[in-house]
């Protein structure tokens, strides 16, 4: 792998740009892996690029169905936070953040993480109370997030209307500084490349058909439209799709998959300098380095893999933002565009092993994976890797459903997903 | 948006009437306490979540609010047929192959 650097750039200047090797390759699959992960989307490929550099297992696969992070990767709209309630929410996804904190250095390719605040709406005494209880036990877990006044929020995000006479009037945020956004394809492409070099085959258009299962249940490989291939260990990591392949593999699981949308306007000068977001009116607002406004809306209400979902529920998104901001009433959307999310029924994700030995799944992201996409790959490449989780995705097993020990970020309604 | 022909009112009517109401044809235990919790979590977590022919429940919210249920195919959003809540579960799908 070549690095990266204002050097290289002056030097391929200097040469009409002949000298870019491709950022990773694309061999034929071999017949037998140690590790195959399903599906190279963000943290499919984050799990295999800290399978090779932390725990030095390179003979792994990474297949994909369609393109690499063409999936919910390339269609989520970057927020990155860590302000969840409970200590296991936080610990991992405040995990996931302190790598995005040199992560484009860490894997030599610019993932423009760029922390720029993300501001939770107040509107009624509900919300007041219950995004204080976010700010007191977010502080007590050692991450930032903090009060401001409709006056503070206003001087923080300038477009937001924060007029009383507003239907839903502000009356306070909670802002977390360090959450921000990141570019999305980046991500997926820097892992690829930095696991790429280091020996991980990327497979691509290689969908996954069946898993093969010995006599005493462990996984022997996968089937795939390129013909079998062996492993001792496959990760699932389908998003979407994740309960279809586990259903090969014998596994009924707790998740239900749902479209979810987002869409982009027109690009214009710099306007909204933050994430902000407002549950109560079920939207959430911040703008590309391009000047597209980037907009994230709702679920459907039924199961579907359509990966479309229904005009009212942008609608339903674009009323609100109207009224958060006024100034965007005559914005022209560009384009929007569906992804199908794996939900659990409360609303964590699992990373765990599974019932059958040598099968791992990380999944149930819902609508909210991306953020945690370096702490995701990071901890389920361990347990892989050992075989046993990593202390901070202990909690979030499959077991959980029977035990009765949920992680129920559902309930604790403020932090949209 | 979908639309959506409840089996009671016999009209095909805008998603927005209805509101989905998950699985279909999930009994719900006469003696709950009694579960164990294997069974409780098949019950009340685990779904089919099929890609391909789903059975699941709708409730015409903003009509004659009665629940019914329904037969789509979840890559397409097509609804195959709807049928009064407590009817069987169709064992021959009209349209569907085989």
């Amino acid at each position: 792998m070549k690095k990266y650097s204002v050097f290289a750039i002056a030097r391929e200047a200097m040469r009409g740009h002949k000298g870019w090797e491709e950022q990773w390759s694309s061999p034929e699959p071999r017949k037998e892996y140690d590790v195959i992960i399903v599906g190279a989307g963000g943290h499919g490929l984050a799990t295999a690029y800290y399978l090779a550099t932390v725990h030095g297992i390179t003979n792994v696969a990474v297949l994909e169905k369609g393109w690499l992070g063409g999936g919910n990767t390339g269609r989520n709209t970057t927020i990155i936070r860590s302000n969840y309630l409970y200590d296991e929410s936080a610990g991992i996804y405040d995990h996931a953040l302190k790598l995005w904190d040199g992560l484009s250095q860490e894997l030599n390719y610019n993932v423009m993480y760029s922390a720029r605040g993300v501001m939770m709406l107040a509107h009624n005494v509900h919300d007041v109370q219950v995004l204080k209880r976010h700010v007191h036990a977010n502080r007590l877990n050692g991450i930032d997030n903090e009060w401001l006044t409709p006056e503070q929020a206003k001087e923080f995000c300038p477009p937001l209307n924060t007029s009383r006479d507003a239907r839903y009037p502000v009356v306070g945020a909670a802002l977390q500084r360090r959450g921000g956004t990141a570019r999305h394809d980046a991500v997926a492409w820097g892992y690829a490349r930095g696991a790429s070099a280091r020996g991980v085959h990327i497979i691509q258009n290689c969908e996954v058909t069946g898993v093969k299962r010995a006599a005493n249940g462990a996984v022997l490989g996968v089937d795939t439209t390129r013909g079998f291939i062996g492993a001792k260990k496959v990760g699932v990591v389908a998003a979407g799709h994740s309960s279809v392949i586990m259903n090969m593999a014998g596994v009924r699981m707790p998740l239900e998959s749902y479209p979810l949308q987002a869409l982009v306007s027109e690009p214009v000068k710099p306007v909204v300098p933050c994430v902000v977001m407002s549950n109560t009116v079920h939207a959430y607002i911040s703008q590309s380095d391009k000047g597209e406004l980037v907009i994230g809306a709702g679920t459907d209400q039924y199961v579907s893999y359509s990966q479309t979902g229904g005009l009212h529920i942008l609608q339903h998104t674009l009323d609100a933002i109207c009224e958060m901001f006024p100034i965007f009433t005559r914005m022209k959307m560009l384009r929007s565009w569906g992804g199908i999310v794996d939900v659990t029924p409360d609303r964590s994700p699992i990373l765990a092993k599974t019932p059958v030995p040598g099968l791992y799944v990380n999944c149930g992201w819902g609508t909210g994976g991306f953020k945690a996409t370096p702490g995701s790959g990071h901890v389920f490449a361990h347990t892989i890797a050992k075989d046993d989780p990593h202390p901070i995705n202990a909690p979030f097993t499959i077991e959980r459903f029977r035990t009765g020990r949920l992680i129920d970020e559902a309930a604790a309604a403020a932090v949209a997903h | 948006m979908l639309l959506i022909r409840c089996p009671y009112c016999e009209e095909e009517r805008p998603e927005l009437e209805f509101r989905n109401a998950g699985e279909a044809h999930i009994a719900r235990s006469a003696n709950m306490a009694g579960e164990s919790d294997d069974d409780f979590e098949k019950f009340f977590f685990i779904r089919s979540n099929p890609k391909g022919i789903i059975y699941e429940r709708w409730r015409h919210m903003h009509g004659c609010a009665r629940f019914f249920n329904a037969v789509r195919d979840t890559v397409t959003d097509r609804f195959v047929m709807t049928y009064k809540a407590g009817e069987p579960k169709p064992s021959k799908l009209p349209g569907v192959g085989k």
